[in-house]
């Protein structure tokens, strides 16, 4: 253990400018985001019903998270320590994307922009690259094959050593994260809407892919990593996973349960057969 | 033509089975639920991964537990369901968390434990005592919810 603690320390190959530079640009969209979509809502409540607030309250929440882990002191904790690093992983992967997906950004943006801008938005979003994009298993092996790829090969050491890695990596998890909870809950429109069935087994196979490499790290430690951390990191990944994965599986069956709400004449055929 | 009577038996036969997977749904998540938070996290007798080369072992656990997560709450939901239908069968739903609570614990108690060996209930020298206890304690469970399941359909009959 000795050996790969100070291999770990000897890994910190990016200065401190390229780091500071690669905080800023991860964090810039986030911020570009936040602006627009306060700017969206300013215009869209001038003409269109009031946009809830509570929605806007989960995009604060989600780009605040985002940021977190990006840039700041969260940011520098998680390059040399693998327990920050994996919060950090939580908040970028899991919460945030799960936040601004119930902050339901298409949305908004459709409402706010003028009707042929919006159809052409919309025939994007109906395009075969969105389709092929938003189903949950294509969602699924990008976020959960992605972190496969990330905790076991020499990825997550080549991560520390080159701000491209850092910056592209970053991207791809909070991407992954967004278009995965997406394809599981729609809040947003969908350029195609699959059956309640079939994203909860994805779900489920997803959530097991999630659960079995956290304990994977749990037994064997990502390269660098020492023992004590990847413990403390693979139990953090494994439980934090399950408590921001209820919240899917709960809006998930909610959909779901609404959805199958038994019809009012049903109801009523059903109310007047009892009583008999 | 229906008349309002078959209807009624259709509807009855659909709720009995829902009322029954509902039931099996949340006993599992229940049980699942209640080792890890009992025996990994207050006991701390085992953790959730207790050898690191049984990878079917590993895979099994992760599927179980993922489903057992999306089990208790889609169990609940199907439950609101049945509430929603004026169509809950009460000792029926329980006979099913037996059920499949006890299906579970043998499951955990007989594969897990005993053939993968992936983790063992306690590190003692008598963990055979350990492992009746579970494993009984299984088997009731699943006497339990048998004989509740059976009696639930009893008293429908009789009820008509």
């Amino acid at each position: 253990m000795e050996g790969n603690h100070h291999h770990h320390h000897h890994h910190h190959a990016m200065d401190g400018t390229s780091f500071v530079m690669a905080e800023w640009i991860l964090a810039t969209p986030f911020i570009i985001l936040l602006a627009a979509y306060l700017t969206a809502v300013i215009i869209s409540n001038r003409t269109h019903k009031k946009w809830p607030v509570y929605r806007v309250v989960l995009w604060i929440a989600g780009t605040v998270l985002a940021i977190l882990s990006v840039l700041g002191p969260l940011a520098q904790l998680a390059h040399g320590d693998f327990v920050w690093h994996m919060a950090g992983h939580l908040f970028l992967g899991m919460l945030a994307p799960l936040f601004m997906v119930l902050a339901a950004p298409m949305t908004l943006f459709l409402r706010t922009l003028p009707t042929h801008a919006a159809r052409k938005v919309t025939t994007i979003l109906k395009s075969k690259f969105a389709v092929f994009y938003t189903d949950p298993i294509v969602a699924s092996i990008l976020n959960i094959g992605g972190l496969w790829i990330l905790y076991t090969t020499e990825l997550y050491t080549l991560m520390h050593e080159y701000v491209i890695l850092h910056i592209l990596i970053h991207f791809h998890v909070f991407l992954a994260g967004y278009l995965f909870t997406l394809s599981m809950i729609y809040i947003d429109p969908m350029p195609h809407i699959r059956s309640y069935l079939y994203r909860a087994v994805v779900l489920v196979l997803a959530l097991a892919g999630h659960g079995i490499l956290s304990k994977y790290i749990y037994a064997n430690p990502p390269e660098g990593v020492l023992r004590a951390q990847a413990e403390a990191g693979g139990m953090l990944m494994y439980y934090g996973g399950d408590a921001v994965d209820v919240i899917i599986i709960f809006i998930l069956c909610l959909h779901w349960y609404r959805a199958t709400k038994p019809k009012f004449q049903q109801m009523r055929r059903q109310a007047a057969a009892e009583s008999m | 033509m229906e008349t309002p009577n078959t209807r009624n038996n259709i509807r009855e036969n659909n709720y009995s089975r829902r009322n029954l997977w509902s039931g099996i749904l949340f006993g599992i998540g229940l049980i699942a639920f209640v080792d890890e938070m009992v025996f990994h996290q207050l006991l701390r007798w085992h953790h959730f991964y207790d050898l690191s080369t049984t990878d079917i072992g590993l895979i099994s656990d992760g599927l179980f537990h993922a489903f057992s997560w999306f089990a208790t709450i889609g169990g609940l939901f199907l439950f609101a369901d049945l509430r929603r239908r004026h169509a809950v069968n009460i000792k029926r739903w329980w006979g099913g968390v037996f059920l499949g609570a006890g299906a579970f614990q043998l499951y955990d108690g007989i594969v897990q434990h005993k053939m993968m060996r992936i983790h063992q209930i306690r590190y003692v020298e008598n963990v055979i005592v350990y492992d009746l206890v579970w494993n009984i304690g299984a088997v009731v469970m699943i006497i339990i919810g048998v004989v509740l399941v059976k009696r639930s359909s009893h008293s429908r009959k009789k009820g008509e």
